[in-house]
């Protein structure tokens, strides 16, 4: 499964991959794209580096990595930010929005604008809450396929 | 008998699509405009995004993306239920 062909891709590839998925998530209320689809992304980078690797090497890497907790954490995350709403307003009310607030609170300029990063309110924090619960799933799911397959082998 | 009644249902239920094709709409040109023009014009100022999609889809309709978040989360949940094994530590 694991040729030199997957290996020298993957090292040259995967980095690019991971880097244009957090791109995708981080700009997700300026350019084409959000959380989930950056999630998809970064997974898919994640998921290149899993089958090029054999796996005793994947199961030392992926012992540190808390998949489980960055899921809940993405969850509890998007259900946050939507709460934050009740202060004055309704569930999912964006508070954060031309607020002045230091982080994404900026007011966007309107019409035909180059795109401010600091702008957006609550959308960019969702983005990436959401992006974590999306890539750390989807991880997972492949992790677990990936080591069942690997147990069905060995027996 | 049976083939000719498939042929009858085939026949009959392409005459209705191409009916219900014909009878569509002309593309950008949808019945109800009012909430279109709404968001395309105060989706920036309202949600403070450049990106109008991405603000009707965690602002205005937050709670459809709600439960697609719960959709995936019960779905990861239960791979990980159905498929763990001694070993296999996620």
């Amino acid at each position: 499964m694991t040729t030199v062909i997957i290996k020298t891709t993957t090292k040259y590839l995967a980095a690019l991959i991971l880097t244009f998925g957090a791109y995708i998530i981080v700009h997700g209320h300026l350019t084409p794209g959000g959380g989930f689809q950056g999630g998809a992304v970064f997974a898919s980078g994640l998921a290149l580096l899993i089958v090029a690797c054999e796996g005793d090497v994947i199961r030392e890497r992926f012992k540190k990595v808390p998949l489980s907790a960055l899921e809940s954490v993405g969850a509890l995350g998007f259900l946050g930010m939507a709460t934050l709403g009740f202060m004055g307003y309704t569930f999912f009310r964006n508070v954060i929005a031309n607020s002045g607030f230091p982080l994404f609170g900026e007011p966007t300029p309107l019409g035909i604008n180059p795109g401010y990063l600091n702008t957006g309110g609550t959308l960019p924090y969702m983005n990436i809450f959401v992006g974590t619960k999306v890539l750390a799933g989807l991880t997972s799911i492949i992790l677990v396929f990936y080591l069942l397959l690997e147990v069905r082998e060995n027996e | 008998m049976r083939r000719a009644l498939g042929l009858f249902a085939f026949i009959g239920f392409t005459l209705f699509l191409i009916a219900a094709a014909m009878s569509l709409r002309p593309f950008g040109e949808p019945v109800h405009t009012e909430m279109d023009h709404y968001f395309i014009t105060h989706a920036q100022e309202e949600a403070s995004a450049n990106n109008v999609v991405t603000s009707i889809v965690f602002d205005y309709r937050g709670f459809d993306t709600l439960g697609e978040a719960t959709v995936l989360f019960t779905a990861v949940a239960g791979v990980l239920m159905a498929l763990r094994r001694r070993g296999v530590k996620v």
